[in-house]
């Protein structure tokens, strides 16, 4: 298989509520892969289906140089071993620890400690903005830096493949343009795959490589992101600009 | 003014074990965001081990290390069996459960030990070189007790990784599992750490008011008292808690409200704590962002 990971047929459901209906998608290897579409769509469900924390029925298979493994009826501990690190709508930050303390955490299943100290200064290096609040409580922080928080938290997992979740959600535009550029350089320098789930069509486009577009728990297009990005008919019928 | 002296000396000697329990009550809380009302029933339970383990022979210091292994056991399977099918169900479900859980410790310490007082030894001799004028050998001894344990808790807590995937399991449980921390687990050993504090409390107790199913009952609402003023999720807030709690109770007791009345100075102490300064003394403002 030569993509990071492939989705087939899968479902997820909230109990009894089906809200993704048989979806397909793939996430090639050091590319950006991106989730479009509008409120309810099913994208955040797509990114816990992953990590299982939502039932699911189907496939999916990851291969980040273990062999292919099937992430369907795995504990979510085991799959953040396997490297894919969740970035949570809402940032998830843990407010009553430190900002140190949250990125130790997401350290938490790696054992190489010298490492490990090595990933918190390269965070801090990265967001200035963090190393100076690095022994505050988290809850403190405004909503730009949390974010930033939350990415650094995850890519101290070193992970194969990123997720996020409506990242630029309730950040000043300017912040936004600064997140998405860092998210750029991650990718591009330290060749983290991505699969980032967005409402904001227009930056998720101009960032990513590949692009799917989901309307009600299914697949309703999907191609290069480019070729979306130009094809004004597509825009203005599915992404409404 | 020595009478004074010793109303605040045995104040503190008291202290130190409501600090025990209420350290308890703040291990459970920091895993689990939950107050374990059946904390001070588990811990006689565990005491009545101990005991009957000296009675059949074993050495003090045995029994005592055995109960506090057993003690860990237990609390970790009541969390697995009893507390994880409600894990995720509403604050008030869970007490219940726990309020379950103290009557059934209650019981089963009556049934299977009876209800006759029973004398349960110090190990600390009586005139062991550290038997003071104010303080007796035994509450030497048990502040001595209590302060190891609660400086291995508070390393713990702070130094290891472990104790920090606790704090963050409890504060957070999502965000908690997407960095694989095992939540469930942690609770588990949380509830583990609580029974043995307790265990320890129970052991440290039972030579002063002497053993009997219904021991801790009053010492659980000073450790409660204790444990709020400190600050719930603070380990030495919770100890210096229960040595304010202490010393209150007996100077109110001796010169303002009576004797009779102590054990409304808990009280008071709990809900003037929950109204007028909810954090405690020393326990952290957790900020959230709307």
């Amino acid at each position: 298989m030569a993509n990071l990971f492939e989705a087939k047929k899968l479902s997820a459901f909230y109990g009894a509520t089906q809200v993704l209906f048989d979806i397909d998608f793939d996430i090639e290897a050091g590319k950006i892969t991106t989730i479009l579409g509008a409120n309810g769509a099913g994208k955040t469900t797509t990114l816990r289906a992953l990590c299982q924390i939502v039932r699911t029925t189907g496939s999916m298979t990851l291969n980040a140089g273990a062999g292919e493994v099937q992430l369907v009826g795995m504990s979510t501990d085991a799959i953040v071993r396997m490297g894919v690190a969740h970035v949570p709508d809402g940032r998830g930050t843990f407010t009553a620890l430190s900002v140190e303390d949250n990125l130790k955490l997401g350290a938490y299943v790696r054992t190489d400690k010298a490492e490990v100290a090595r990933d918190i200064d390269k965070a801090y290096a990265r967001f200035p903005q963090l190393a100076e609040r690095r022994n505050q409580q988290a809850g403190t922080l405004s909503g730009g830096e949390q974010q930033m928080l939350a990415i650094s938290r995850a890519l101290m997992l070193r992970p194969k493949l990123l997720l996020l979740d409506e990242p630029s959600f309730g950040l000043a535009p300017m912040i936004v343009a600064e997140i998405f550029r860092i998210m750029r350089s991650i990718n591009a320098e330290d060749g983290v795959s991505m699969l980032l789930v967005e409402q904001n069509a227009s930056l998720a486009l101009n960032l990513a490589h590949h692009a799917y577009l989901l309307e009600t728990g299914t697949v309703a297009l999907s191609g290069p992101a480019e070729q979306i990005k130009n094809d004004e008919s597509v825009r203005r019928a599915y992404l409404g600009y | 003014m020595e009478a004074l002296l010793y109303q605040v000396s045995s104040g503190l000697a008291n202290g130190i074990i409501y600090g025990s329990v209420a350290l308890a009550l703040v291990m459970i809380y920091q895993a689990t965001h939950h107050i374990n009302f059946a904390q001070g029933e588990m811990a006689t339970f565990s005491t009545f081990i101990a005991w009957a383990l000296i009675q059949a022979g074993w050495s003090y210091w045995a029994a005592f290390f055995f109960t506090v292994a057993v003690s860990f056991a237990g609390g970790l399977l009541v969390q697995r069996i009893v507390l994880r099918p409600i894990e995720k169900a509403p604050v008030l479900t869970n007490v219940i459960v726990f309020i379950g859980l103290l009557l059934i410790f209650n019981a089963l310490s009556g049934m299977l030990f009876d209800h006759t007082i029973k004398a349960f030894d110090s190990p600390f001799a009586k005139d062991a070189w550290f038997d003071t004028k104010y303080f007796s050998s035994h509450q030497v001894g048990s502040a001595g007790v209590l302060l190891v344990v609660l400086f291995a808790l508070f390393a713990f807590f702070k130094y290891t990784s472990v104790g920090l995937a606790m704090r963050a399991a409890a504060q957070n449980p999502d965000s908690a599992m997407l960095v694989g921390i095992r939540v469930s687990w942690m609770l588990g050993l949380g509830w583990g750490l609580a029974a043995a504090i307790g265990a320890v409390a129970g052991m440290m107790v039972a030579p002063i008011v002497f053993l009997d199913p219904n021991m801790m009952a009053g010492i659980l609402l000073y450790g409660f008292a204790g444990a709020l003023l400190g600050g719930i999720d603070n380990p030495l807030g919770a100890v210096f808690g229960g040595l304010v709690v202490g010393v209150l109770e007996n100077l109110l007791g001796a010169y303002v409200i009576g004797t009779e009345l102590k054990l409304t100075v808990a009280l008071v102490l709990i809900v003037g704590t929950l109204t007028l300064r909810p954090d405690g003394l020393f326990g952290k403002k957790v900020v959230t962002r709307v």
